[in-house]
């Protein structure tokens, strides 16, 4: 007798259980910033949560090399979560095209982003969103303030100011000029072509010249970055052909080298690692007063499950993405991720703070070969890589390395044919 | 007249190799060069016939990656064949010889690099190598050679040759032991009746015993071309998925993963990345069957 009373008991309390959890929606949140799990839980959570009571958010990211994989098995298996967090270009459209991730355009929020920032997440023809911008990286130079003040040194502005600043380092031999390695070749494209190239081509002007077909890549401003590189190599340490990623960062972070071609992502990295102070200057225009444009790369977005049970509550948790709150979190809590929204975020790090600055006085653009030119075969952007740093060893001419992509892109490419 | 008894228990002691063997090799081969000749088009998977391998041997663009890798894999090939394996029959002959002292020390030693993982190898080579880091250039300083040191991995003119020589550092265990092995079976008298008849020293390696591990050689051959074309984990952990610096260490394993699982921005296309499969797969049975019926088959063999 005592049993079955027990156990009436036990099932009574089970339902009362299931019937609260009932009330809340709970919305997951597909991710591959699995090193952002605690930033998640401690911050953006709590405060989503508390400002929406009645929505749970349970954020539960993967490896970030297996996620492309893991997602898309997971979006046909129909076992996704609500929100995906979005690849920038075409990954993600090409998840938007099968019908996995939900139009975006009826959200009131989107109008918080600029174009450049919604077009990693857009069709073609811009007529569609389908993800929130969440955050974007900067590309410029840090620098070892303490070598600056030691040899004497400004921060150059202009591109003959860069080259008397490099030369000035190399005289002295105290440190390596500039801490950049072509072992892994992704450098030479990412913090080489597409961080000084932007003021050849003159950002977006020029980049969506290149899509429509109007410019080449064997014109001028798409050649002259490469001869810009190619005098690099007389400033990057020696041995700088077999030099990596991480030698580089460890080169510049233990103080050998003065000068770092950075992207803004390794700025919290850097502040762990480097016991100097250190500065950011963007890259340098070809004379005093020119316009400067900037490489202010959209990187991460968040969606939503086109098939997901809790739409409006999904909708809810995007709204709030694209709200200045979220980008306060998000901004200061990973320095050097950049929030996209237009409303003004104040960022405590002090280096974070010089990158963003520069969004107020130059023209913002994304990486040249992201958006379309990367989708045939050869790939453009792996492309890229192969020529910038056969740019920076001098093993082929400007000249000839922009006549092998054009060639590439045309084989596949309708514009430029 | 009795009919012969069908033998159930042959079929029951073949079942758990053939079944595991069936559905964890056999079938995935046969699905891959199935998946070869498919091609997606739209979201949806068409049949295309053989158009993947036109595309890969005659469209320009993936000809010349695909020749390029063929080119460097035979050039690691030729580079094992040339070093290690001549390596490995030397050290098994120094080995062998009776009044070595701490034999079988050197044998560990030499053998322990086989047992290490690719990705150790590549990366203490990487530190050994490195300009910045590594020991390479201050050993060499040492010694007054030290303009004799290059960024050999970063350079496309010796990148590959280095790293079929780290190849070879790692795997010259395997042809020193199975030569040794092969030197030990020949029979003391063997030796001293060649003795007899004033065959000697050197003499007595190359009119005796060459000949008779020769086999072992011809075997370890096979092993080296088939390890060699289906190489790929310590290209992959040296120098990446694009096998820099341009290319230039790119080989048939590197090519397809690429191909097949994408990179970076480019989107994987298991198609493709199955037809270049099929040609290594192809390739690898046709050197295979070139040495099983050219030369094994016409092989002397030697009753000892």
């Amino acid at each position: 007798m005592k049993s079955k009373f027990m156990l009436a008991a036990l099932a009574g309390t089970a339902l009362v259980a299931t019937s609260a959890l009932a009330e809340d929606v709970t919305l997951t949140v597909e991710s591959w910033r699995n090193d952002d799990l605690t930033l998640w839980q401690d911050k953006i959570i709590p405060a989503f949560e508390a400002a929406h009571p009645g929505i749970k958010v349970k954020f539960t990211p993967s490896a970030p090399t297996e996620y492309n994989a893991v997602l898309n098995s997971k979006l046909d298996a129909g076992s996704a979560g609500d929100l995906i967090t979005c690849r920038p270009f075409d990954a993600s459209l090409a998840l938007y095209e099968a019908g996995h991730l939900a139009a975006l355009d009826d959200m009131d929020a989107m109008s918080n982003f600029s174009d450049v920032a919604k077009s990693a997440w857009q069709t073609d023809d811009g007529s569609a969103s389908f993800c929130v911008p969440m955050a974007s990286v900067i590309h410029g130079f840090i620098y070892n303030k303490e070598a600056f003040e030691e040899l004497g040194l400004e921060v150059p502005a202009t591109e003959d100011e860069f080259f008397a600043a490099l030369e000035k380092i190399k005289e002295d031999g105290t440190y390596i000029p500039m801490a950049m390695g072509t072992n892994d070749q992704w450098e030479a494209a990412t913090m080489g072509y597409n961080n000084i190239g932007p003021n050849y081509w003159k950002g977006e002007e020029g980049r969506k010249a290149l899509l429509a077909g109007e410019q080449k890549l064997t014109d001028e401003q798409w050649v002259a970055p490469f001869e810009t590189l190619a005098k690099w190599a007389d400033y990057l340490g020696d041995g700088y052909e077999a030099q990596t990623y991480p030698d580089s960062q460890n080169l510049f972070t233990l103080g050998r080298a003065a000068i770092y071609p950075a992207g803004s992502w390794e700025i919290s990295g850097f502040n762990t690692q480097a016991d100097f102070e250190m500065g950011a200057f963007k890259a340098p225009v070809k004379s005093a007063g020119d316009t400067c444009y900037i490489s202010d790369h959209t990187d991460i977005g968040i969606g939503m499950n086109a098939s997901t049970e809790h739409p409006e509550a999904a909708k809810a948790f995007l709204t709030w993405v694209a709200s200045p709150e979220f980008a306060d979190i998000f901004g200061n809590a990973l320095p050097g991720f950049f929030p996209l929204s237009n409303a003004p975020v104040e960022l405590d790090d002090p280096l974070a703070k010089e990158f963003v600055s520069w969004r107020g006085e130059c023209e913002s653009t994304i990486r040249s070969t992201y958006q379309i030119l990367s989708r045939g075969t050869p790939n453009l952007e792996n492309e890229t890589w192969g020529a910038s740093a056969a740019a920076i060893k001098g093993t082929e001419t400007p000249e000839a390395l922009g006549a092998k992509l054009q060639s590439g892109l045309e084989t596949w490419y309708e514009p430029q044919q | 007249m009795q009919k012969p008894r069908i033998r159930w228990h042959i079929a029951l002691f073949l079942a758990p190799a053939v079944l595991i063997y069936t559905s964890v090799m056999i079938f995935p081969l046969f699905n891959t060069l199935r998946l070869a000749l498919f091609q997606e088009v739209d979201q949806e998977r068409v049949y295309v016939g053989l158009e993947n391998f036109r595309t890969l041997f005659f469209d320009p663009i993936w000809s010349e990656q695909f020749w390029n890798a063929l080119g460097n894999n035979f050039w690691f090939f030729l580079v094992h064949m040339l070093v290690q394996n001549p390596i490995g029959i030397a050290l098994a002959a120094l080995l062998s010889h009776p009044r070595l002292r701490f034999a079988a020390l050197y044998r560990s030693a030499i053998f322990i690099p086989t047992i290490l993982s690719f990705v150790i190898v590549g990366f203490a080579w990487k530190l050994i190598l490195s300009p910045i880091w590594g020991i390479a250039p201050s050993m060499l300083d040492a010694v007054g050679l030290k303009s004799l040191f290059a960024p050999w991995l970063g350079k496309e003119e010796y990148a590959l040759t280095t790293l079929a020589l780290i190849s070879v550092w790692q795997f010259v265990g395997i042809p020193m032991m199975l030569i040794y092995a092969a030197l030990l079976s020949i029979p003391e008298e063997m030796l001293e009746a060649g003795e007899i008849d004033g065959v000697t020293g050197m003499a007595a390696f190359w009119k005796i015993k060459l000949p008779l591990i020769l086999p072992s050689i011809g075997i370890i051959s096979i092993l080296t071309f088939v390890g060699n074309f289906n190489a790929f984990d310590l290209i992959y952990a040296s120098q990446g998925a694009l096998a820099g610096p341009d290319f230039s260490t790119d080989i048939l394993g590197t090519f397809m993963y690429r191909t097949f699982f994408g990179f970076q921005l480019q989107l994987g296309d298991p198609h493709m990345g199955s037809a270049i499969a099929g040609a290594m797969f192809a390739i690898i049975l046709v050197g295979v069957c070139l040495y099983l019926f050219g030369i094994q088959t016409r092989m002397r063999r030697y009753q000892l």
